[in-house]
């Protein structure tokens, strides 16, 4: 796992029935693009956050497929129709296999 | 319209000061929807003759750049602050003592950051925030020192002005820390390097101007430590001394060193009244 991974995400917590809300993330993630090289001249190997996918209530909202020289701490920001009570699941897959995941409920009132 | 009036009037535009696009604006800087920030004030007492109003390089960036400082989650920098959490609340050193173990919580330690750098009567020395850490490091919980604007200093020193966001600089240019302040009053104002550049000739002289693609501010440090767009990382303000410093095509003076200490002093006196910004996002 890279070191220092941490995801975080911003969404509101209740929201109307069929309101659109913004959701804001980021994950703190060196995104090393695999073309640079160390002072010895080796290439630094590619270590970057290649997808992320936002659920509601396990329909998908967002899926990202992600680049090299994508800079680091990845943010996202989008939009949501929030039709019903429920819980939006943020996931971040990176290259070396390892998953970052986050959940954040959202009520209606 | 020819080309030539086009240009004409292009050049007219970039003449009149006041309709350039290099100055500063008038925006309100609030943070989280709950931090007023002073980012205009009246200039500190010793600056009469120089200039009315201190501001905020915060004015001089553009819409997107300044709305990032407006929301913490949006802040990058703040990532820095959330590690400094975890190291404060860490014991380090021989004495298994962690920061929290003296201080309480960071938020305890709001209106420090604006003080430093300030006089240490048992060091005999002006200390700025980063030298006040490494002494509480070095003495209190024997752990080794960080080294001036790197490893540890940079997010502590960014955790401390975060808490302090919103309080006036306030920087004593009185009592025993003033040679080291008329120190870096001579500094401020003696040109160095191959383009014989002072700070006072692009900040002072020259602020709200254009200096390449790059809108000049007033030079304060306020907002440090600073998240640049460009290198995707804090900045202290040492190491934006030096930056400047070889943009003059001089030889520069160490980040710590006694030089850019009594520098930081004098500058940071001349932001007295504005509010701490740290960690403030640049570009």
């Amino acid at each position: 796992m890279a070191q220092g991974v941490k995801p975080r995400v911003k969404a509101p917590k209740t929201a109307a029935a069929g309101e659109t809300v913004t959701l804001k993330t980021l994950i703190s993630h060196k995104m090393e693009s695999g073309q640079r090289k160390d002072k010895d001249g080796n290439v630094i190997p590619r270590s970057i956050i290649n997808r992320f996918t936002c659920e509601f209530n396990g329909k998908s909202v967002i899926d990202v497929k992600m680049e090299p020289s994508i800079s680091t701490n990845p943010y996202f920001e989008f939009e949501a129709v929030v039709p019903e009570a429920g819980e939006f699941k943020f996931t971040w897959y990176d290259d070396d296999g390892s998953v970052y995941e986050e959940a954040k409920s959202v009520k209606i009132g | 319209m020819t080309i030539k009036t086009m240009s004409f009037i292009v050049a007219l535009t970039m003449t009149l000061p006041t309709l350039g696009a290099a100055d500063a604006d008038d925006d309100k800087l609030v943070i989280n929807e709950e931090i007023a920030i002073t980012t205009k004030t009246d200039a500190p007492a010793h600056l009469d003759g120089v200039f009315d109003e201190v501001m905020s390089g915060w004015h001089f960036r553009s819409d997107e750049t300044q709305a990032m400082e407006m929301d913490d989650f949006d802040n990058p920098g703040m990532i820095f602050v959330e590690d400094a959490i975890e190291t404060w609340n860490t014991a380090e050193g021989t004495e298994g003592k962690s920061c929290a173990d003296c201080h309480g919580a960071p938020e305890d330690m709001a209106g420090v950051k604006p003080t430093y750098p300030k006089w240490n009567a048992a060091a005999d020395q002006v200390f700025t925030l980063q030298m006040q850490v490494n002494d509480c490091r070095v003495n209190r919980m024997g752990a080794e020192a960080w080294k001036t604007d790197k490893g540890g200093s940079i997010p502590m020193e960014a955790l401390l002005s975060s808490v302090s966001r919103g309080l006036p600089m306030n920087v004593a240019i009185d009592g025993p820390g003033r040679e080291t302040w008329e120190k870096g009053k001579e500094i401020y104002y003696t040109r160095y390097g191959q383009l014989q550049l002072s700070c006072a000739n692009c900040h002072e002289d020259n602020y709200g101007n254009m200096i390449r693609a790059d809108h000049l501010s007033q030079g304060q440090v306020n907002g440090f430590p600073t998240y640049r767009l460009k290198n995707t990382k804090l900045n202290g303000a040492h190491s934006r001394f030096k930056g400047c410093i070889r943009d003059t095509r001089a030889e520069t003076f160490s980040p710590g060193s006694p030089e850019f200490i009594a520098l930081e002093m004098y500058v940071a006196s001349r932001g007295n009244g504005l509010s701490v910004e740290g960690p403030s996002v640049r570009n």
